[in-house]
């Protein structure tokens, strides 16, 4: 077989990993440990999207797949065994020169590195380890570095990894465990969700060991993260939703990332072969924050749902609010915390203005339409000192006033 | 009129220290003119008259507005020092103006810090250094980038954290700054051309750029709202945003329309010999240890017969000696349990412990194991929120509890609370009515029933808590002196409700 060129390998290797959703580098504390006089890079805990591709997304990572040979046969995957993709294969120390190539000229802020399985998941860990290691320890690498970890390697291997690493993620792959033996019948559920409980204990140890004592050694301390499939296998929303919840709540996920099924080249006859849902994945991300910071159960969110799917037209918030009227409108002045921010239109940001505002002042429609990102969509919803929406609520056109125009894809 | 002239145009330190005088003087926000050395001068001004004299008052601000004028200060806006004072007058007069994020002024010093803080963000963005190469030297590293707003000084210190061990020069029409390894230099601002056009490695992440970029996911408008286009003609990758926009199309139609063609030969050897590895690590170890207790747990492993298995990390056996005298029976593993794969070892698990060692049972000589073997619980944001099991998932799960048994046979089996009863017994009973009584299972043989410890843990206050623990502590005793045959004294017998 032919060698190929650093630059060959680069395009087969990025290629692979453009599949892969989460690339964030966000929530890392900067790094104390002691590292190599010299060394390079720095954390600043948001992180920075140096760049943008064309499909919108933030280039804030050097993403790449250190190999994407595999043993494994994944139907949803452009890498698997049986696809006829060409190959290619990094070493430890090409991934590295290019890492630091690249954060030298401030084209990223670390490195996010995942991998096709060879030969075991244990030597595959061991190889993704080892170039983590080489970026802390030789040349005292300060950036974010983000490893995907394989769920059936060594504990040990895990704990290196969580050493040198920011953040660790396994990717639950798709939000039910019939889809994942019907299209990935290596990989096993169960074995990715103890994966996920172990990281969870062992990070719950950092945190006390920490706790207790400043020096103690990190652990991955921006936490584990995931990512699911969307549209492969004709699950629900509600089903996605479901396991969401079960993930944040189980394994304190620092985020779930929801990644449209891409048709991939060469795709398997089984999967759908067209574009992808970008709007559902957009919805499901609103959904997903709903849980997180506005405190609504899935349960609610699901019950917004039309026989578990949620409206493309409409986000959830919206959606719940106009099937629990009767819970509107909520008077701005007096509601709580909890309540303002089940208001479609209000966001966490302005509700937190709201609430300090109205200590000093009674709050008219106008004032709280400053702080809303949409005062239309509001204000069916609330009163203010001037202002009760009358029967608006209870009209049948409600849904179609408050509802924004489709957002067209304008071409370029 | 009074005039102010700063020294540079993002010089905050000096208006706050002619601000704080002039303020303190009570000098009006319309009788001073401010001006930064670089900005064209006001004709209309007269010229600086002395520092007022008079009554001071001592001035307070807020700490949000400090830091909110450090940013405002370096805004473009001619205006900026000028509209900061006036905010200083106006706080003095209501100190909690800046809450009132409706007010004018405020909602106004809002937008001003945002855009300044948005700039500097972009700053941090899309600086791209280019490496220069001399023969002796250490490579320098040197970049273009234009502001909107006075930005270089107050986010220089950014760069320096960053590449502390690298030399470089961030230059701006108006601006430059640079690192020498030791120490930040500001100097008079360039021009594009002292950057050189090209770097070695931008071949590189132009490849890097075109192969992350799923064609299938276009969305022109979310990559100029995030990367404006004017940030774009310093971007080396800038360059292929319009030919890759305009063959995604096609690049996607390709995607989506390339059946597979062949299958690599070598696939079906691979995607074997995996398997077979696989096989080999997941066989039962062929020495059947403990009495068939380990194959019965791999069994458990996989169980499907209820719903909880959807949801739980992963099945919680027992564990333990399979010659056990005592087994103890409890309800379901809890969140820790449930990542970890062991019975007992959260809060309840620790109190268990501490209530064993007290009343001298060694729990490695016992066997100790659950009623349910899945968690069941109600996700709460990060947290799950223990749920009771229901008579469905207890009858269903009862298959494996029976299975352990029959491998056991101990001499006493130790049901704690409800559940465990439930199981071994087959009928509901309220624990505290038949606690401290052996009930007899056709199952199990006699079996001994005292309360679950996270009973214990739930309790509101110390001293129920002491007081029951002591209790649990004399239920375990006496136990113990029952299955070693000690105990003269007969058991009363248990009735069910
Ligand atoms: S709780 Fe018991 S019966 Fe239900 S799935 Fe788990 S092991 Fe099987």
């Amino acid at each position: 077989m032919a060698r190929l060129d650093i630059t060959k390998k680069l395009a087969v290797l990025a290629d692979a990993a453009k599949y892969d959703a989460s690339c964030a580098s966000s929530g890392a504390k900067p790094r104390k440990d002691p590292v190599k006089p010299g060394g390079i890079g720095s954390i600043t805990g948001q992180g920075i999207c140096h760049s943008y591709a064309p499909d919108g997304r933030c280039i804030s990572l050097l993403k790449l797949l250190l190999t994407n040979h595999c043993i494994y046969d994944c139907l949803y995957c452009v890498n698997r065994a049986s696809s006829d993709v060409q190959r290619a294969r990094f070493t430890p120390e090409e991934v590295v020169q290019l890492t630091l190539d690249f954060y030298r000229r401030n084209y990223i802020e670390g490195l996010f590195l995942s991998s096709g399985i060879i030969r075991s998941p244990d030597y595959t860990m061991e190889q993704l380890v080892r170039v983590a290691q080489l970026l802390r320890e030789e040349h005292g690498f300060r950036g974010y570095i983000h490893l995907k970890t394989i769920p059936d390697a060594d504990p040990n291997l895990i704990e290196q990894a969580g050493r040198y690493a920011d953040r660790l993620s396994i990717n639950v792959e798709l939000p039910k465990a019939t889809s994942l033996e019907k299209l990935a019948p290596q990989k096993q559920a169960g074995t990715i969700r103890k994966a996920m409980g172990g990281l969870r204990l062992r990070l719950d140890e950092a945190e006390d060991e920490r706790k207790r004592s400043r020096r103690a050694p990190a652990f991955a301390p921006a936490g584990q993260s995931t990512q699911m499939i969307v549209g492969a296998d004709g699950e629900k929303d509600s089903d996605i939703l479901a396991s969401s919840a079960n993930l944040y709540s189980g394994y304190k996920l620092k985020r779930v990332y929801y990644s449209a099924y891409s048709p991939i080249p060469g795709s398997s006859q089984s999967l759908p072969a067209r574009k992808p849902p970008l709007m559902r994945e957009h919805r499901l991300y609103q959904a997903d924050w709903l849980y997180r910071f506005y405190g609504f159960a899935m349960d609610e969110v699901v019950g917004a749902t039309d026989g578990g799917m949620l409206d493309l037209d409409l986000d959830p918030k919206l959606a719940w609010a106009l099937r629990n009227r009767q819970r509107f409108p909520i008077d701005v002045n007096t509601a709580s915390r909890e309540e303002l921010l089940r208001v479609p239109g209000l966001g966490v940001k302005s509700v937190d203005r709201i609430i300090d505002i109205r200590r000093l002042t009674t709050m008219r429609l106008d004032d709280v339409a400053k702080l809303a990102r949409s005062a239309k969509v509001l204000r069916p919803f609330v009163t203010a000192l001037d202002w009760t929406p009358g029967a608006s609520l209870d009209g049948t056109h409600l849904a179609r006033a408050v509802k924004r125009p489709a957002e067209q894809l304008s071409l370029f | 009129m009074r005039e102010v002239v700063l020294r540079a145009p993002d010089d905050y330190e000096g208006w706050r220290d002619a601000a704080r005088a002039l303020a303190e003087a009570g000098v009006p926000a319309e009788a001073v003119v401010w001006r930064a050395a670089a900005d064209a001068p006001d004709l209309f001004v007269s010229p600086p008259e002395e520092a007022p004299s008079g009554d001071r008052r001592a001035l307070r601000v807020p700490r949000r507005f400090v830091d909110l004028a450090e940013l405002v200060a370096c805004h473009r806006d001619p205006e900026r020092f000028a509209f900061l004072y006036r905010l200083l007058c106006r706080l003095q007069d209501e100190p909690r103006l800046l809450d009132i994020t409706t007010d004018e002024d405020v909602f106004r010093i809002e937008m001003m810090a945002k855009s300044v803080r948005r700039d500097r963000h972009k700053m941090t963005a899309f600086v791209r250094f280019k490496e220069v190469l001399v023969e002796g030297a250490e490579p320098a590293y040197l970049a273009w980038f234009e502001p909107e707003h006075h930005i270089l000084a107050l986010t220089a210190p950014f760069f320096v954290e960053r590449f502390k061990a690298m030399l470089w020069t961030i230059v701006t029409p108006e601006a430059r700054a640079s690192w020498d390894g030791s120490a930040l230099h500001f100097g008079p601002g360039g021009s594009r051309d002292e950057v050189p056009a090209e770097d070695a490695t931008e071949e590189h992440w132009r490849t890097y750029y075109v192969n992350i970029f799923n064609p299938a996911r276009l969305k022109v408008d979310a990559m100029k709202r995030e990367m404006p286009v004017k940030y774009w003609k310093n971007l080396p990758e800038a360059q292929l945003i319009a030919p890759l926009v305009r063959s995604a199309g096609t690049s996607e139609a390709r995607m989506v329309a390339t059946p597979q063609k062949t299958v690599p030969k070598r696939a079906a050897a691979i995607v074997a010999r995996a398997d077979e590895a696989r096989a080999e690590r997941d066989a039962p170890p062929t020495a059947m240890g403990n009495n068939g207790l380990e194959a019965l747990k791999r069994e458990a492993l996989a169980c499907t017969r209820c719903d909880l298995h959807q949801f739980a990390t992963q099945t919680v056996f027992g564990e333990g000696l399979s010659t056990a005298d005592l087994v103890f029976v409890g309800e379901q593993p809890g969140d820790k349990e449930d990542l970890a794969g062991k019975p007992f070892i959260g809060p309840a698990g620790a109190l268990f412990d501490r209530a064993l060692g007290e009343a001298g049972i060694d729990r490695t000589r016992a066997y100790v194991t659950n009623a349910v073997k899945h968690f069941k619980f109600e996700p709460r944001g990060k947290r799950r929120i223990h749920k009771k099991p229901g008579v469905g998932e207890i009858n269903a799960c009862h298959h494996w509890l029976e299975e352990e048994l029959k491998i056991l046979r101990p001499r006493l089996t130790i049901a704690l609370g409800a559940s465990a009863i439930r199981s071994l017994t087959g009928q509901s009973a309220s624990v505290l009515s038949v606690r401290g009584t052996v009930l007899s299972s056709a199952l199990a043989g006699p079996v001994f029933v005292t309360v679950h410890p996270s009973f214990i843990l739930r309790l509101p206050d110390e001293a129920s808590q002491t007081t029951e623990f002591g209790r649990f502590v004399a239920d375990l005793r006496h136990a113990k002196a029952r299955a070693a045959g000690e105990d003269s004294t007969p058991a009363a017998t248990g009735t069910l409700l």
